[in-house]
């Protein structure tokens, strides 16, 4: 009766106790030792890492059905540890230089990552509910954590005033699915929506508030009004850390619960999510194109890359799916580089975040305005450059699923969000130049940018690497267990590929028969 | 229908509602019609032990006060979590103890930080 199995959630329990021992390695040590909680947390997450590796990635489910280990589960929390990385190893200098110096800042890191892993892995709602949570107030902290700006406490009170409307919003979800499906467990509701289907009209409202409470995690319009505040008011590594990270986790929570329990209401979902991807490039194209503030440009461009990223998912389809892997794959790079060239304008000592303080960067320091001029022109989406391919894969999923009104809108979107990218890159190489910066950019810094700047231009050479394993971890996700799908899942990835596209026809196909009924 | 026959399973609370707000709302009513209303500036007064109030009670108090109670509240949560997992210890078995046994360690981690950080001082 009671499940012993604790192998597949090895990396989270690992993380989590590393976690409350460099807590307690800090409260003993002071905040002298910062630096080496910082670089304990890195390790540490290249550890869970190995570990998640070392596990069995087949679809399991253990803890009583509440957490489920599978090739998109594994493939995703890869994802979030790659960019804990990224992005504790750009803030370790930041902290210092910035003052505020204190051995919380990873521990609270390393928590908010335990509950994004754990969130990708949630089989139950109550276990989502949880792990949401102990992302979002790891969050919340993090945002206030430069106690003594105004700006730091401005943001953290919105994100967290805010943070718990949303909570609040997939609660009242979370009773309503409870009550008009009779469990929290994913497949059960699954099940249980499958048998009838559109007729169950109070599950889709629950569904519907569920779905709103996750858009403001992702910061997809109309619930976005949070991120150009918060992405401005935050210490700047934890903006870093915001764009890179939660949004990957919220995202594959997203997916999981469109394709698992509430598969059999895509036709229902489809529209919602089609309607906060269009509102998303829109606003992310149109708002961003008057900020003058480099960190708020880039939360408006944020907001209009969600909006990319839910073509994918709104397309339904598993070529879909893996899309929206790559695509979020791509961005995670691409934003760990910019931050890492934002976090590099220093000026005596005191950080810029003005557009205008990138003036004559090609003349002052060379190098920085290369690398940011690729990652700009990556983000606009030209074509070598690994951002084409992740709005490529992603518009071609879109018309695979006959959503050609979309695919057009998506690109127009991109001509003009495009503006306001290659604004930066004339900002850096055709205005006068303003004062040098400073010179030192610690090593850290510099590995970022160069990672991400090689991913970015590397991705071309390469790309069936990721394209491949993430077509197996959408082919996981989207072969819906319990619906149509006599075979299992485990086959090579590209014959999983090309096998599974019928296979989803085939589980719509069951679904308006459920509905017929 | 299976989901209207849940919706009737809730049936007793709504009828339980329907009776709390039936029954708060006649005793209200029935206080404000029946009772003798006949106020002087003595019975509008706040009452304090018979004295008239000496201050306002909104004025500025330490912050710790919401320290210490908000630390109380976690560790007397705790005690109301090994009430029943101590009585119906021989049920759950070794899974239940390591359960118990995991939330106490993270607990105590918290309470070692706060120690350390002295939240516990008053001075």
């Amino acid at each position: 009766m009671l499940d012993f199995n604790l192998i597949p959630i090895l990396p989270e329990i690992f993380l989590a106790f590393t976690a409350m021992g460099l807590l307690i390695v800090g409260v003993s040590g002071g905040n002298k030792s910062t630096d080496i909680i910082c670089w304990a947390a890195v390790l540490s997450c290249l550890m869970a890492i190995f570990l998640l590796f070392g596990i069995s990635w087949q679809r399991t489910t253990v803890l009583n059905d509440m957490f489920i280990i599978d090739q998109f589960g594994g493939f995703m929390k890869l994802i979030i540890l790659l960019g804990m990385i990224a992005s504790i190893a750009l803030s370790v200098k930041y902290l210092y230089q910035e003052q505020m110096i204190r051995f919380e800042y990873p521990v609270l890191m390393l928590m908010a990552c335990v509950g994004m892993m754990l969130m990708v892995s949630a089989h139950n709602l109550l276990g989502l509910y949880m792990a949401l949570e102990l992302q979002s107030l790891s969050l919340y902290v993090l945002a206030a954590f430069r106690r003594n700006s105004y700006k730091s406490a401005e943001a953290g009170t919105k994100y967290f005033v805010l943070g718990a409307l949303s909570s609040g919003l997939i609660l009242f979800g979370i009773s309503l699915v409870y009550g008009f499906t009779g469990s929290i467990n994913f497949s059960v509701i699954q099940t249980s929506l499958s048998n009838e289907g559109a007729a169950n009209i109070g599950a889709i409202i629950g569904m519907v508030f569920l779905l709103s409470g996750l858009a403001f995690k992702i910061s997809a319009v109309p619930f976005h009004m949070w991120t150009p505040d918060v992405y401005q008011g935050a210490p700047t590594s934890v903006t870093a850390f915001f764009a890179i990270v939660p949004k990957v986790a919220a995202f594959a929570l997203i997916i999981r619960l469109l394709y698992e329990p509430f598969a059999p209401l895509m036709e229902q979902w489809s529209q919602i999510i089609l309607f906060l991807s269009v509102a998303s490039m829109t606003v992310g194209a149109f708002a961003a194109l008057v900020q003058d503030n480099l960190k708020r440009l880039l939360a408006y461009s944020s907001i209009g890359n969600m909006g990319y990223a839910l073509i994918g998912i709104v397309a339904g389809n598993e070529a879909g799916v893996s899309a929206v892997i790559i695509y979020l794959f791509i961005y995670m790079f691409m934003t760990a580089g910019t931050f890492g060239v934002i976090l590099c304008l220093r000026r005596g000592g005191i950080a810029s975040e003005k557009i205008s303080d990138l003036g004559g960067l090609s003349l002052t320091n060379p190098a920085l305005a290369y690398a940011m001029a690729i990652l700009m022109f990556s983000m606009s989406g030209l074509p070598p450059l690994a951002g084409f391919f992740g709005k490529l894969f992603v518009f071609q999923a879109a018309i695979d699923g006959e959503l050609y009104a979309l695919a057009i809108y998506g690109v127009i979107t991109t001509v003009i969000a495009a503006y306001y990218y290659l604004r930066i890159i004339k900002v850096m190489f055709f205005d006068d130049p303003v004062d040098t910066l400073d010179k030192d950019i610690p090593f850290a810094r510099r590995a970022v940018i160069f990672v991400s700047v090689i991913f970015v231009l590397g991705f071309i050479i390469k790309p069936n690497l990721l394209v491949s394993s993430s077509q197996s971890a959408a082919s996981a996700i989207t072969a819906p267990q319990g619906l149509a799908v006599k075979k299992t899942i485990k086959e090579p990835p590209q014959a999983a590929a090309a096998g599974d596209r019928p296979s989803s026809t085939e589980a719509a196909a069951t679904v308006t028969g459920a509905q017929d009924k | 229908m299976a989901s209207q026959e849940l919706l009737i399973n809730y049936l007793p609370i709504l009828v339980f509602m329907a009776i709390a707000c039936v029954v708060s709302v006649a005793m209200i009513l029935g206080s404000l019609l029946l009772g003798k209303q006949n106020p002087d500036s003595e019975k509008n007064s706040a009452y304090e032990c018979g004295f008239d109030a000496f201050q306002d009670a909104r004025n500025k108090f330490d912050v710790r006060f919401y320290l210490v109670c908000l630390l109380f509240i976690i560790f007397d949560l705790e005690i109301a979590f090994l009430f029943p997992w101590a009585i119906s210890l021989g049920e759950i078995g070794v899974f239940g103890f390591w359960s118990m046994i995991v939330f106490l360690t993270i607990l105590t981690v918290g309470f070692i930080y706060e120690w350390k950080k002295g939240a516990l001082d008053w001075e």
